[in-house]
């Protein structure tokens, strides 16, 4: 993704020159142009030109976005298989799974905006893209979690909540009991 | 959540830890086993032959034990049943120990050397009498000895080799209480009395038993106290006035009688008279107040006053020296002193050992004294004593000097309550205990060793020595796992002891002043032992202290003592014999801002009288006024009651500290149908860490914890007494668990042909006890689990997760909650002593019973094992959960026993303390012997084992920090290299 940027992107001429003369008003030439030249028409052509280029680097970035977005879903494919690889039981190696299937989602959306940035344009629509990456990312936190509430990870049962609360107090006390022997 | 985990753990552990068990270099290491006798009775030494010299004894707690005369080292020991009272002692044949036991009707012999058990003769009968045993004293071996014994209204003769009874002679039809039997070559004489003034003798054949002659006479007045024989004729006895002395003479048969006023003997002393029990030629020894009189019987028949000493203390029996001496020792007390002096009998000016010995005050007064002589280098006499003291030692006395001395009040414990010790301060100096770091390192590098296997078997047996003898776990201080405390215990002589529990050792000791026989305390017994004072929050610099009750006579109406002690440094801070009587003593749950523990005693007169006795305690009492119940057991009438504080007492005078009380309710058992055998509470400083518990599929049931909670067993009536004298119809065993504020019944269930003893433990939510199925003809085991089924629809999780739930407010016993108990039996092999169960800080660590089994060991046993949801077929998940395939009986792991291959004989009790590392639970148990060891029932997961190597560890640190400089340099060199290149 990033590779593009240098030799594509809009920064990428070193220098330029401009071989038209923008002044249009003939008033300010010292010499009259030539029978048959039509300076409007030039102008015209290298106008076209550049929108061009422009659109079609702008295509190329939105294509880039949305393959960008994508991209999570094979990881979420990956994610779901290593899942069912790693089985219903807590251990070492289910309990890295889990985790890092939480930690990858995270991180992801935490950077959300970094790695959008190559493509960001004033004519690029980058919202979709950004929308369905999140949701995809969401997705694999979503999955991430279910794996987690699977493993008995998660405090979704009463159980999770009473099983340390300290008996209450009562407020008799009674003591006593057969003659002292 | 992390209860999962905390599940998994659990699992992993107790896939690898099913049972308890230590290595076998791991002995001693957190154990200590101490082996006592108890109160010596009878005491033969056994001295002639030039092997080793010992003395047999047989003691207050039914042992048989013969110790080095040397050292006071055991043997060889018998303790025989509880019931097996030793009544006689002697060495016949030169070779056997005869003991008589069980109101005489058990004679054994045993092997001198080793203590293994001869013969056994039982001697039946139906009379219940005074035993005697009479072995005769024949230096010179004599295969035709005879044991005389007689027992239960008869006499035998029992011959020494086997322990046939060759002949016996019936007396019970004669209503004689036969107290002398009078051995000459071939008649036996029996002496008695009938009634108290008459008094016959039978002469009886030596050889068959028959009857030779008989002759009876009768004295001018009654008789006090037993008849005392002077020579092989001769006897003496009290009159009923106790203030003559009437000789009697039986020559052939033949009685005879005189009779002389004491006043007539010395004039200046008046009292009530008392013979002492000791056996002179020709003398006896005569107690009048704190006199002793020694009186010499001539052959005339005439009495002379010999000697008369104030203080007099004991009397030994005499000891034959030589062929017409006889030496005999005594004892007096002045300035300090113990001044031993032994005499001859027929020289009485003449001193054959005259000793002042300094005894410790701790030991109080001598009780009895045994003599023996040995003959010096010079061929002159000496002399050896052997002390029993009040507080039940036992000393040797030898040329001035105590050579050694058995703290064998132990054997007798009462009572035990735990202390901590004392902070470790700045400025105290423990220098002495602190091991230097060179010490330090070479133990560790001693252990490395060990580790790496590269310790040659010397330094194997240092490594074990170090590890023994670690100073760490018996300094004086308190320690960061609470391993080290102080075990105070109250014995039955009054005396109480605290016992360091890193090494068993005794860290002081007290005589109790209070509970010492005087006039105005008879017999003066110690009762329990209660935590009065633990400093820990706002008092920490005063010193913990220990309240023990006692009452001045085994009836009801004695009157009380109590006495306070300093727990650190074993003095009495004061002590108080209060006018009222105490039947109950009830620790509240209250402390006053002194941390001093409120108590409440009962009496008899239906008061409660409040300690300590200070306005404050009167405060935090009417502050809790109606909220402080007590309940009352009477088994005798099958009828438990409830009271409740009502008001001051209404007496002439007036007393703030005193209240009385209204009975709240009653359960009266039917009487025809159910007696009351044995009731159970929690331990009230029991700590539970959870009132949930949770199922495998998530689901929660409520624990019903509360301290009011009683278990009372019930047996039928008729089913009461021993196994096997009821048929199984006529047995049954109904169980109650009570709530004691209330007095509603909260679950009862029915054993049909089942029967006591019941033993059980209550802890938590749970009751395990243990009965006999007499069907089976097994022991069982069963557990009820109590749950609060009101609670059991806090099943919302947003309610726990915003906090919105009342489980934790403060509950009472008349809310009624809705209650159900699970309960489960399973079959146990053993036949039970006691039960108890380990306790921990928290309350976290799983639990284990510890059963103390008829072999005198203790077992530890799962709680797991006694869970009502264990099913024959648990599923996998259940399986997951730890419970365990449900079978008929309960498993016993040889590994488990806790005191591994040790007993703790005359095992009578089990107490556990927790320790503040949570996983570690500490336990003492105590019998005639004492032992104690630390027990961690889920294993220490929270420490390192003690055979940890931070010498590894460090090694390792070091070698990975070196590692890691060195690649660092070269990684350093090879970058400068590349650049230059």
């Amino acid at each position: 993704m990033d590779k593009g940027k240098g030799a594509m992107g809009s920064n990428a001429r070193r220098w330029a020159v401009d071989f038209s003369d923008n002044s249009t008003s003939p008033s300010s030439r010292d010499v009259p142009d030539p029978p048959g030249f039509s300076r409007a028409s030039i102008d015209q052509d290298d106008s076209t030109l550049s929108r061009q280029k422009k659109d079609a680097e702008s295509n190329w970035k939105a294509q880039k976005a949305w393959e960008v977005a994508q991209a999570p879903f094979k990881n979420l494919l990956m994610m779901g298989f290593m899942m069912w690889m790693a089985g219903s039981t807590v251990h070492l190696f289910s309990i890295g799974i889990t985790f890092s299937a939480l930690w990858q989602p995270i991180s992801a959306l935490q950077s959300v905006g970094k790695i959008f940035e190559p493509y960001k344009d004033s004519r690029v629509e980058l919202l979709g893209p950004k929308l369905l990456f999140i949701a995809l990312n969401l997705g694999g936190l979503a999955l991430g979690v279910w794996k987690l509430n699977a493993l008995g990870l998660l405090p979704t049962h009463t159980s999770d909540w009473v099983s340390s609360l300290p008996p209450a107090q009562e407020v008799e006390y009674s003591g006593g009991g057969g003659v002292l022997i | 959540m992390a209860i999962r985990v905390f599940h998994f753990i659990l699992l992993f552990l107790s896939f690898t830890n099913l049972t308890y068990s230590l290595y076998e270099d791991q002995v001693g290491l957190m154990d200590w086993h101490q082996k006592y006798i108890g109160k010596v009775k009878h005491a033969v030494f056994h001295t002639q032959k030039t092997g080793r010299k010992r003395v047999l004894v047989s003691t207050e707690e039914n042992v048989v034990a013969s110790l080095d005369l040397r050292h006071g080292e055991i043997f060889w020991r018998h303790v025989l049943g509880t019931n097996d009272v030793i009544d006689g002692l002697d060495i016949a044949l030169g070779k056997y120990v005869i003991t008589l036991s069980s109101d005489g009707s058990i004679l054994r012999a045993w092997n001198l050397p080793d203590g293994q058990m001869v013969w056994e003769s039982s001697l039946p009968g139906s009379k219940a009498s005074k035993s005697i045993l009479n072995i005769p004293k024949n230096l010179k071996a004599d295969k035709d000895d005879l044991i005389l014994v007689y027992s239960k209204g008869s006499l035998n003769a029992v011959s020494g080799v086997d322990g046939e009874v060759l002949w016996k002679k019936d007396f019970a039809d004669e209503s004689i209480e036969v107290s002398h039997i009078i051995q000459s070559s071939d008649v036996i004489y029996v002496a008695g009395f009938v009634g108290s003034s008459k008094i016959h003798v039978y002469g009886l054949n030596a050889k068959s038993g028959e009857l030779l002659d008989k002759n009876h006479a009768a004295l001018p007045s009654g008789t006090f106290g037993e008849l005392l024989s002077v020579s092989g004729d001769t006897f003496v006895v009290l009159d009923e006035m106790r203030s003559k002395i009437v000789i009697i003479h039986l020559k052939n048969g033949e009685i005879s009688y005189n009779q002389k006023h004491i006043s007539d003997l010395t004039e200046d002393i008046a009292g009530q008279a008392v013979i002492l029990p000791s056996r002179l030629p020709g003398m006896f020894a005569l107690n009048i107040n704190s006199y002793v009189l020694l009186i010499k019987v001539t052959n005339q028949g005439e009495l002379v006053l010999v000697d008369k000493v104030n203080n007099g203390a004991a009397v030994s029996d005499s000891l034959s020296i030589s062929e017409d001496e006889h030496a005999f020792a005594f004892v007096h007390y002045g300035d300090n002193k113990i001044h031993l002096s032994v005499k001859n009998v027929n020289d009485w000016n003449h001193d054959l050992l005259k000793e002042s010995i300094v005894i410790e005050h701790q030991r109080g007064k001598i009780d009895k004294i045994f003599v023996n002589n040995y003959v010096r280098t010079d061929r002159s006499h000496g002399f050896r004593a052997l002390m029993v003291m009040e507080d039940h030692s036992l000393l040797l006395v030898q040329q001035g000097e105590i050579v050694w001395s058995r703290e064998d009040g132990l054997a007798s414990v009462v009572d035990v309550t735990t202390s901590e010790l004392p902070v470790q301060k700045e400025g105290v100096s423990v220098a002495k205990v602190e091991q230097n770091l060179f010490e330090w390192l070479k133990g560790h590098m001693l252990k490395l060793k060990g580790t790496l296997m590269i310790a040659s078997p010397d330094d194997l047996a240092a490594i074990q020595a170090l590890r023994l003898r670690s100073s760490e776990k018996s300094k004086m201080t308190r320690d960061h796992n609470g391993f080290r405390k102080l075990l105070i215990v109250l014995t039955r002589a009054g005396k109480v002891f605290a016992l360091h529990t890193g090494d068993g050792r005794v860290v002081w000791s007290i005589l109790l002043p209070s509970l010492r026989k005087s006039e105005a305390c008879e017999n003066p017994v110690g009762l329990h032992i209660y935590q009065w004072q633990v400093p820990h929050h706002h008092a920490l610099d005063e010193n913990p202290s220990v309240l023990v009750v006692g009452r001045c006579g085994p009836s009801l109406s004695a009157p009380t003592v109590l006495s306070f002690i300093d727990a650190y440094t074993g003095m009495e801070l004061k002590s108080l014999s209060p006018a009222h009587t105490a039947a109950q003593v009830i620790p509240l749950p209250h402390t006053d801002s002194t941390e001093q523990r409120l108590h409440l005693i009962i009496d008899d007169n239906q008061h409660a009288y409040l300690y300590p006795r200070t306005p404050e305690a009167i405060d935090i009492l009417k502050h809790e006024f109606s909220n402080v119940y007590w309940y009352s057991v009477d088994a005798d009438n099958g009828v438990i009651r409830g009271h409740a504080l009502k008001s001051n007492c209404v007496q002439e005078a007036v007393d703030e500290y005193c209240f009385d009380f209204r009975d709240l309710w009653s359960v009266v058992f039917p009487s025809e149908s159910e007696k009351i055998i044995a009731t159970m509470t929690r331990k009230p400083n029991e700590v539970v860490h959870t009132q949930a518990k949770v199922m495998t599929d998530y689901d929660v049931m409520y624990k019903y914890i509360s301290k009011n909670l009683l278990f009372v067993a019930n047996a039928a009536p008729k089913a009461a007494g021993e196994i096997g004298t009821v048929i199984p119809e006529e047995a049954w065993l109904v169980i109650y668990i009570l709530d004691t504020v209330t007095g509603r019944i909260l679950h009862r269930m029915t054993h049909n042909g089942c029967q006591g003893p019941v033993h059980a433990v209550f802890s938590e939510n749970w009751v395990v006890y243990h009965y006999f199925n007499l069907r089976a003809h097994r022991y069982e085991m069963s557990v009820v689990e109590i749950y609060d089924q009101s609670r059991a629809d806090n099943k919302d999780v947003w309610r726990f997760v915003l906090g919105k739930h009342n489980l934790t407010s403060p509950i009472s016993s008349y809310s009624r909650p809705e209650v159900i108990a699970k309960s489960q039996s399973y079959f146990f092999t053993h036949s039970v002593k006691a039960i108890e169960v380990t306790s921990t800080a928290k309350g976290i660590t799983s639990k284990q019973l510890l059963i103390g089994t008829i072999g005198d060991q203790v077992l530890a046993l799962d709680k797991r094992f006694l869970d009502p949801r264990r099913t024959v077929n648990p599923s996998q998940a259940e399986k997951e959960d730890g419970i365990i395939p449900l079978t008929d009986s309960l498993p016993i792991i040889p590994q488990s026993y806790i005191t591994h291959a040790l007993k703790v004989e005359g095992l009578r009790g089990i107490v556990t303390v927790p320790a503040k590392l949570e996983s570690t639970s500490l336990v003492f148990v105590y019998g005639v012997d004492l032992f104690f060891t630390q027990i961690a029932p889920s294993r220490t997961y929270d420490s390192l084992t003690e055979d940890f190597s931070y010498a590894l560890l460090l090694l390792t640190i070091v070698a990975l920090v070196a590692a890691i400089f060195v690649t660092w340099v070269l990684s350093e060199r090879k970058d400068l290299q590349d650049k230059w290149r």
